[in-house]
């Protein structure tokens, strides 16, 4: 895993609130890659939800630590390989996806230690990417995706269609859709491919 | 009773300042009398048996805020502060135990207790048998770590302490946490295992079984009855060194001494101790026979060998199956004696069990002693995780009061 947490851009507070919208309240939750811990304590405190974190970067674990949260120090397959199938109502990958080596394993064991997945990542196909790509002729940088190409985390990036894609070629079904504008306001499902700079889903297996 | 005891504070005169625990009395509690005395896992019987401990800071009101600290091999319950005002070191975690330190002796109520078997004011090997009046020798029990346990819960009885707000160990330490929090899981609120294995691996068996050969193999040693006779001290020298070599790193090494001489600047082509590391490792175990006793080493290690949490069960998951302490578990990335995945494997299963699990893997380069040094991770880790589970206790306490 490549996951350089402490280089994740600062999330946005709506990001959050959309996520936590798709928690279930005393959910059994599990956020990979977790940072400071804020996400995993506001569901706590708000939710009422039982939380787990697994974070790589050791100033990171020490802040979860502070917060009293439960944190695996690790790579995020190895601190899933930890539990149970099923252990968990949701397991969230937030603003991480793109950066793991292995995005279908990580999907596919988030799926088996958790019977639904959240998972947020920055739009690819948002129009300023595609513009800057097509008149500047340059690698895209904004607030998602502020890294130089030589600097990135980000490994596996994907626009929206990308992923929708993936979920029915790889048996997952798509329970939510969430798309945010690079402004922070929600964009509906049918030009999110083109208008979303966050994309925010809740999958979980098909037939499951 | 403990919490009548004046502790003796005083900031402006204490040795170490106004973050040091100051001037503390070590203390022993004596059980287990004849013809009560405690069965061991041996099957043989002990008593009676004095325990050494010390302890720091106020048990409160209500008798939440104790926290119990265990040490490793040659450790003592001498773990801050200072006996009296001309010490010259404080005690073996100073670093961490205190006024406004990650054990804060201002919040909680410490205790440092030691190890039967031991030789630090604790019934050992080299204490009168009360049958011969004379040491006991070799004919002292093989004792385990469960009953180094077992000898410590009689304390917490004795001080009034039946439930632990948490509990820290290092090393050995660690085993008598994670056989605290197995045997005793109604005790324990919370517990932290630093460097530290479920079962001792056959490469840490084979470091303690040199070190036991090299005392028995010294003429001095006489089957263990040298008391009042020249001690092993040139066997139990060895002994430590091994040891020794097997609490730093190779990096550690490397940095500290190289290649470097002692006392020359160039080979002396003879065998006396020439490099810097020859010397140091001659220097711990001089100093190392001057206050350890070859018996309790004997001893000791042997327990370490059979600490195996597995044991007995199916599975590491099961052995873990009734704990209820919320863990913290730290390993350090250079220690080689008990490496960090010997440290994921408790975590595994402790998971595998639901039991909020921290785990955090320490990165510095100082090898398996890495804990006795000042590390901020490690305190800030430490301090964090005792803050929580003191504010959860609370919480818990007031909620079960009408």
């Amino acid at each position: 895993m490549t996951a350089n947490e402490s280089a994740r851009p600062a999330r946005p507070r709506l990001d959050y609130q959309m996520i936590e919208s798709l928690v279930p309240p005393a959910a059994r939750v599990l956020d990979l890659g977790c940072g400071d811990g804020l996400l995993l304590s506001e569901l706590i405190e708000n939710k009422g939800c039982v939380g787990r974190g697994v974070e790589i970067d050791e100033r990171e674990v020490l802040a979860c630590v502070q917060r009293g949260l439960p944190v695996y120090h690790g790579d995020m397959l190895e601190g899933m390989s930890f539990y149970r199938d099923g252990q968990f109502d949701v397991v969230i990958l937030s603003q991480t996806l793109q950066q793991t080596l292995r995005p279908p394993q990580v999907i596919h064991e988030m799926l088996r230690v958790g019977r639904s997945a959240i998972i947020s990542f920055p739009n690819f196909g948002h129009w300023a990417v595609r513009l800057g790509l097509l008149f500047a002729g340059r690698m895209p940088r904004n607030r998602l995706l502020h890294h130089h190409w030589y600097t990135t985390p980000n490994v596996h990036l994907c626009t929206v269609k990308d992923f929708r894609e993936f979920c029915a070629s790889h048996g997952l079904q798509v329970v939510r859709e969430i798309f945010l504008s690079a402004g922070d306001r929600r964009v509906c499902g049918c030009c999110a491919n083109w208008r979303a700079g966050t994309a925010i889903f809740q999958v979980r297996k098909a037939g499951a | 009773m403990a919490t009548d005891e004046e502790l003796p504070v005083c900031a402006d005169n204490l040795p170490g300042g106004e973050r040091s625990a100051g001037l503390v009395r070590p203390q022993c509690f004596t059980f287990a009398e004849p013809p009560g005395e405690m069965l061991l896992e041996c099957g043989e019987r002990l008593g009676p048996i004095t325990l050494a401990y010390e302890t720091y800071g106020r048990l409160n009101e209500a008798r939440d805020n104790a926290v119990l600290i265990l040490h490793a091999l040659s450790g003592d319950a001498h773990v801050a502060g200072y006996h009296s005002s001309e010490d010259r070191k404080p005690g073996w975690w100073d670093t961490y135990v205190g006024p406004g330190k990650p054990f804060d002796t201002t919040k909680y109520f410490v205790i440092c207790s030691n190890i039967i078997s031991g030789c630090k004011g604790s019934t050992g090997p080299s204490s009168a048998n009360p049958a011969t009046g004379r040491p006991y020798g070799l004919s002292f029990p093989v004792v385990t770590i469960g009953d180094m346990v077992r000898a410590q819960v009689r304390l917490m009885d004795h001080l009034g302490i039946a439930r632990l707000l948490s509990m820290a160990g290092g090393s050995m330490g660690g085993f008598q946490v994670l056989e605290w929090i197995v045997r005793y899981p109604e005790r324990v609120a919370s517990a932290i295992a630093i460097g530290t294995t479920a079962r001792l691996s056959a490469q840490s068996i084979a470091f303690n079984e040199v070190g036991r050969q090299a005392i028995m193999a010294d003429p001095n040693w006489m089957g263990g009855d040298y008391y009042g006779k020249a001690a092993p001290t040139a066997g139990l020298a060895i002994a430590r060194m091994i040891g020794h070599i097997t609490y730093l790193s190779d990096e550690q090494m490397h940095a500290k001494f190289g290649r470097r001489l002692q006392d020359a600047e160039r080979l002396a082509y003879g065998f006396k101790t020439e490099f810097q590391v020859e010397s140091y490792l001659k220097y711990q175990g001089d100093s190392f026979v001057r206050r350890f006793d070859a018996n309790s080493y004997l001893y000791i290690t042997k327990a370490m060998d059979y600490f195996d949490l597995v044991a007995g069960s199916g599975s590491l998951v099961e052995a873990l199956a009734l704990v209820r302490a919320e863990m913290l578990v730290v390993s350090i990335s250079s220690d080689w004696l008990f490496p960090t995945y010997q440290s994921k494997e408790i975590v595994r299963a402790l998971k595998a069990n639901g039991v909020p699990t921290t785990f955090m893997e320490i990165k510095s380069g100082y090898g398996h002693d890495a804990f006795l040094l000042p590390n901020e991770s490690l305190a800030g880790t430490i301090a964090g995780f005792l803050a929580n589970v003191h504010r959860r206790v609370r919480r818990a306490g007031e909620g079960a009061r009408p």
